[in-house]
């Protein structure tokens, strides 16, 4: 495998309506993570992550180009799922030896539409979508075998959103953060029982760019570049009934053949958009106490669809860069209760 | 470096106007199955899966990529979904080819679909979204400015399309796959039928198809002896523009020029008309078979129309195109792209039956999407690179 590193990361702020359009969101996200990366354009490789779904017309992601910029026209390509794996799609050109540097970038606008209703078109369409359950619905469904599975209760994933929370004060991005009292949050009602509004993460509107490099192009631009020592997806059956909710299958086995367990980890960031998730995608990767999860505030504070998997890659590539880590684990999911999951372990050198 | 990737399973469903007769899984396991039996293989020995489709309103499923999962065999193992527009087909078998070509994958099998009778692709091609231009009355409206352009720019004579029409239909008499088999159509057929968008009639137009195709793509070690010796990829290449800007050239786009030259130098074509032996290239309107000639380096620009004309694309003309009956004749949008290279990998490989060009080894596979701004093709070969 070839040695590529993210060299750059830029996000827009995650506010629940952001007026603007998505081009106009995107734009000077694309702009800073270019310019962070101090790799001057055309990059070999250009690919992106969003959803026609939330935009609510086919080609959304066609009026982004003018975003990333496209002209002389460029190598580029776009997946229909988190930026994550518009991510793995340029890692993969990178490693057949068709780019040195690729721009990822993903985006998602919430906003204009009810995201767990949305959410619910995304079921088998003859058999569970015509009975609309939403997302967060579905995921109360896992939080609760879950709790009872484990015997952990609703104050244990309140302390999640608190801990969460707290940490976002230092995110200029977050949708929201701050000191909440577990007793305050355990008193509001429920969304879905067992979750509460903390729990969920909140819907909001977003945009994220990235810049991978290979070898000595990372090496020329940055001091510190977090290398991908390994990077797998996974997907499990989408009927429900198939799956053991309280337990993450695809997130093992991906995080097994990135080689999350070739080393100690200092921190992690798991896309965990319900606080159960978190508890539940740590113990698939099997990280102990002592790793500390999402620094950011992760999802529980700003999840914005289809970038808020590519978000965690550049935040835990931008622990890497400052120092604060020498080997960090980045998570992304998508589908119904996690049921598709990419797994990325990141170095310094 | 990269590895070599060879096409061991080609498989495509039935096309037609409706297949009430499977659910989008059935439709999708169609294709896929025949891929898999094609390449000698069965569903444990895919490593990853790779499915393409067009915009996700037209069957009104958000990412059905991850309720196919299930259908796909895809439990435990990686999958993609990609979409670039009407290019999808062909860059979704460039996304599968890579993961080969990279050493990532020994097989993987790559499916992509349409069921457009789920929804009317003409109505869900012309939402109206605040502060974008309308594409106004689907694809037809959009690309009918751009063919009259041509028509006045080349001097071509106006039955040219209602040509191009007639090749590609009689063409899908050959092919028992196509949607459109009409064995009565005739050329006074085509000029009479109602102009649906000046200066495209009905019968120079694709049809709205449900239908699907698959490939199973392998690293050299991975191909198994079947009856078909595999096509081999001898260059992939991809190419976007934006949608719109003051001055920009529509009608003969550079992301398509400039795609053409990519995928024709890592192939080591210097000369396309001599060195290519056949194309399946992405016609969803008549006219556009002379435009693509010229972009593609077949023809100079403003001859193009020579080509149809003096039967050179003719099934045993010189530069064979679209042998298959093409988008003409069946169009499940998301999968027509993949259609085009899948038919180029079974002329190569001496698979195509009834359409097959005698001796074809080098063939070109070609896809174009959005508003003649997203381009993949890949050039296959009967013999290794």
């Amino acid at each position: 495998m070839r040695d590529v590193a993210i060299v750059s990361f830029a996000s827009a702020p995650n506010r629940r309506t952001d007026l603007r359009n998505e081009v106009e969101i995107l734009m000077p996200v694309v702009q800073e993570a270019v310019a962070r990366s101090g790799i001057a354009r055309p990059f070999d490789f250009t690919c992106s992550g969003s959803s026609d779904f939330l935009q609510g017309t086919p080609f959304a992601f066609v009026i982004a180009l003018d975003a990333a910029g496209a002209w002389p026209p460029i190598a580029e390509s776009h997946v229909e799922m988190d930026g994550a794996w518009a991510l793995y799609e340029a890692w993969v050109k990178i490693q057949a030896g068709q780019a040195e540097t690729a721009l990822v970038y993903a985006f998602g606008k919430s906003s204009p539409g009810d995201l767990p209703e949305v959410l619910a078109t995304q079921l088998d369409p003859y058999l569970v979508a015509p009975l609309w359950p939403d997302s967060v619905s579905l995921a109360a469904l896992q939080a609760r075998a879950w709790l009872e599975k484990t015997g952990n209760s609703e104050r244990d994933l309140a302390a999640i959103a608190v801990r969460s929370r707290r940490d976002a004060k230092a995110n200029p991005n977050a949708t929201l953060s701050g000191d909440f009292e577990i007793a305050k949050l355990l008193a509001e009602p429920y969304v879905a029982a067992p979750l509460r509004a903390h729990d969920c993460s909140p819907s909001c509107d977003g945009a994220v760019a990235v810049v991978l490099a290979a070898g000595d192009r990372a090496r020329g631009v940055c001091k510190r570049p977090a290398w991908i020592r390994g990077i797998d997806h996974r997907i499990e059956p989408h009927a429900l009934g198939m799956r053991d909710l309280t337990v993450s299958s695809s997130t093992r086995i991906a995080g097994e053949k990135a080689g999350v367990g070739n080393g100690a980890v200092d921190l992690a960031e798991l896309h965990a958009p319900f606080t159960h998730q978190e508890a539940i995608l740590r113990e698939a990767l099997g990280l102990g106490a002592g790793v500390a999860v999402n620094p950011s505030g992760g999802a529980l504070t700003a999840n914005p669809m289809m970038a808020a998997g590519l978000a965690r890659i550049g935040e835990a590539a931008s622990r890497i860069w400052d120092g604060s880590a020498r080997r960090a684990i980045a998570h992304a999911t998508s589908g119904p209760c996690l049921q598709q999951n990419l797994v990325c372990v990141l170095e310094g050198e | 470096m990269a590895r070599l990737c060879a096409v061991a399973g080609i498989g495509q469903t039935q096309y037609s106007a409706r297949r009430d007769d499977v659910s989008i899984a059935g439709l999708l396991r169609e294709a896929a199955t025949r891929a898999l039996e094609d390449a000698g293989m069965d569903w444990p020995d895919i490593e990853a899966v790779v499915v393409g489709k067009a915009p996700d309103m037209f069957e009104g499923v958000m990412m059905p990529e991850l309720y196919l999962a299930d259908a796909l065999g895809c439990s435990g193992k990686p999958m993609l979904r990609v979409h670039t527009a009407g290019s999808v087909g062909g860059s979704t078998a460039i996304v599968a080819a890579s993961l080969v070509q990279a050493g990532i994958h020994e097989r993987v099998l790559t499916v992509s679909f349409e069921k457009q009778s789920e929804s009317n692709a003409m109505w869900a091609l012309t939402v109206k979204t605040p502060l974008q231009a309308s594409v106004v009355a689907g694809a037809g409206g959009y690309f009918a400015p751009l063919v009259r352009a041509y028509m006045n720019r080349s001097g071509a004579p106006d039955d040219t399309g209602i040509r191009v029409a007639l090749k590609d239909r009689r063409n899908a008499l050959k092919n028992p796959y196509a949607h459109l088999r009409d064995p009565n159509m005739s050329f006074d057929t085509i000029a009479s039928s109602p102009m649906l968008w000046d200066p495209i009639r009905l019968h120079e137009a694709c049809p709205s198809s449900d239908g699907a195709c698959a490939l199973v793509l392998t690293s050299e070690r991975s191909v198994r002896k079947t009856k078909y010796a595999p096509a081999w990829i001898h260059a992939t290449s991809m190419r976007s523009e934006p949608t719109q800007f003051a001055g920009q050239e529509k009608v003969n786009p550079q992301s398509g020029r400039d795609c053409a030259k990519d995928v024709y130098k890592k192939a080591g074509i210097s000369d396309p008309r001599k060195q290519i032996d056949m194309a399946e290239i992405y016609v969803p309107f008549s006219w556009f078979e002379p435009m693509w000639m010229e972009n593609l380096g077949f023809a100079p620009v403003g001859e193009g129309w020579k080509m149809t004309y003096e039967g050179a694309t003719a099934l045993d003309g010189d530069m064979p195109v679209n042998c298959s009956g093409g988008v003409l004749s069946s169009n499940p949008i998301g999968a027509s792209g993949m259609i085009r290279f899948a038919e180029a990998a079974m002329q190569v490989r001496g698979q195509a039956g009834e359409h097959q060009v005698d001796g074809a080894r080098i063939a070109l596979g070609h896809a174009y999407g959005g508003g003649s701004q997203f381009f993949s093709m890949w050039i296959v070969g009967s013999a290794k690179p």
